[in-house]
């Protein structure tokens, strides 16, 4: 029997999703991004001095990306404080997004790049990427291109485009497969690229061709509402 | 943002406005400024709520967990606030151990929600003697520009008057699954607030933005309540910083007090459910 989604949505479809950029004046770069019920926040403070100075990097800026969860932000309350996964997410967010910056203009400072989750329905590391990507932009920091991230999930033998919570704890047949991409919004460079579950090699292919065309319709989103922080 | 550290220029030039009683935002020096309130913050905790005032943005989220009684109130459940001043949220807060300002904000919270009895714990106790409802309240800024304590404490107010107890599976799990229907129980027509004074030279004022926040050199916040909706009742105070209070000063804040609470209180209504 083929995979039905629980909400209901088509295997392609993305949740509804919602940017805003500018959501914190203290930032250079600030921005929200949305997959349905997932919420995250990100903020982008620099080029600034780093320190300690044996970190900095005479020939360039360097990113330093923190991810985390809010306590309240998921079923059972997440202690505050860093964890192992959220050190590992945050690493990942950094590879993900420094391919992108152009960093060679800002010689021995650090960008920081904070990420927080307001409210987690699964594929939260992604829409932190999404909101990371536009508020480096909007802060302005030279980049190459825009960065986009959705999650691919496999359920059982079903490719589907952004995984929420109840497809994630999915366990019938093949189980459940997330795998969250990152890609530049208009060339074929992934900078981010995981997976945990079960997945056969010729289904990979299909899932990174559903990825690229999911890509295009998050740019749209990220776009539109980088273009509109201006209007305000 | 370039520039962290508050200059003296800033510094003399508020200590005169605030002589001239004058700010750069045109209120008056006991004037606090507009606020709002927005809920369902994350529909993962039993309750929560945004507070905006002015650019400072707060969120504050309300989780139960099972817990066991403490040995010395095993008839009642238990309360924790805790939070981070995330540097999300300002260039001036960093990562790494809780500096005092992090710590001292949810205590403060803390000791105004608990000393003025608003959370009924002792409606909280699932089985006596061994398990009762923990209530954390969480504190994140999202946005400083002063006076996160005010805010933090509408918010903390916010999301405690949303919360709902969340249903039990026969385990004595919590389901969360299952709509929980039955809300925290509260100290009725008991909403305690805080309220802080700040002091530059020999000005007091309220509701400070960041940059008034630094230039201050003492402060006293205050917490009070309409108490079961009959009287004033301050429940928790703690001067901070290095700069005395006079008796003068001390009065005038009392006087002023149960105004700045009505308001804010007024304020506060026009987003209750």
């Amino acid at each position: 029997m083929a995979f039905k989604r629980p909400d209901g949505r088509k295997l392609d479809e993305i949740r509804p999703m919602t940017a805003k950029t500018g959501i914190i004046p203290n930032a250079d770069g600030s921005a929200m991004f949305t997959f349905g019920k997932t919420v995250a926040i990100a903020a982008v403070y620099g080029p600034r001095m780093l320190h300690p100075q044996h970190m900095q990097d005479p020939k360039s800026a360097i990113l330093r990306v923190n991810y985390d969860l809010l306590s309240f932000s998921v079923a059972d309350r997440k202690k505050p404080g860093p964890s192992r996964r959220s050190q590992e997410i945050s690493k990942v967010t950094e590879w993900a997004l420094s391919p992108a910056l152009d960093l060679k203009d800002f010689p021995n400072t650090v960008i920081d790049v904070q990420v927080y989750i307001l409210q987690a329905d699964a594929s939260t590391r992604v829409a932190g990427i999404n909101a990371a990507s536009m508020a480096l932009a909007q802060a302005g920091i030279p980049m190459r291109d825009l960065v986009c991230a959705v999650a691919i999930g496999k359920m059982d033998k079903e490719l589907v485009v952004d995984v929420d919570k109840d497809e994630e704890d999915f366990e019938d047949g093949e189980g459940a497969t997330d795998i969250p991409l990152a890609r530049f919004a208009n060339s074929d460079e992934f900078t981010l690229l995981q997976l945990d579950g079960k997945i056969q090699p010729e289904v990979m292919n299909k899932a990174i061709a559903l990825a690229d065309k999911a890509m295009a319709k998050i740019y749209e989103v990220q776009k539109k509402a980088l273009k509109e922080v201006h209007s305000e | 943002m370039s520039s962290m550290q508050l200059t003296s220029l800033t510094y003399n030039t508020l200590l005169k406005m605030f002589s001239a009683e004058k700010r750069f935002d045109g209120r008056k020096l006991l004037e606090q400024r507009d606020f709002s309130v927005e809920y369902n913050v994350s529909n993962k905790a039993e309750g929560s709520a945004r507070v905006r005032m002015g650019k400072t943005d707060v969120v504050v989220g309300v989780k139960l967990e099972v817990g066991t009684p403490y040995p010395d109130s095993m008839d009642k459940g238990n309360l924790m606030v805790s939070g981070d001043l995330l540097p999300l949220a300002s260039p001036r807060f960093e990562s790494g151990p809780p500096k005092f300002n992090a710590i001292e904000l949810p205590r403060l919270v803390d000791r105004l929600v608990r000393e003025s009895h608003v959370i009924d714990l002792k409606k909280l106790v699932i089985t006596e003697g061994e398990k009762v409802w923990t209530v954390i309240i969480d504190i994140y800024p999202i946005n400083d520009d002063g006076a996160l304590i005010d805010a933090a404490s509408i918010g903390a107010i916010a999301a405690l008057l949303q919360t709902h107890i969340p249903e039990l599976d026969e385990n004595g799990r919590i389901d969360h699954d299952k709509k929980a229907t039955k809300k925290l129980p509260l100290l009725e027509n008991t909403l305690p607030l805080s309220i802080t004074f700040y002091k530059l030279g020999d000005s007091l004022f309220v509701d400070p933005t960041r940059e008034e926040e630094e230039a201050a050199d003492g402060k006293i916040v205050w917490g009070l309540s309409n108490y079961k909706g009959k009287e004033h009742m301050i429940h928790s105070c703690q001067k901070g910083m290095e700069a005395s209070m006079t008796s003068e000063d001390i009065q005038k804040m009392m006087k002023n007090l149960p105004k700045l609470y009505d308001d804010t209180l007024k304020k506060l209504k026009k987003f209750l459910k």
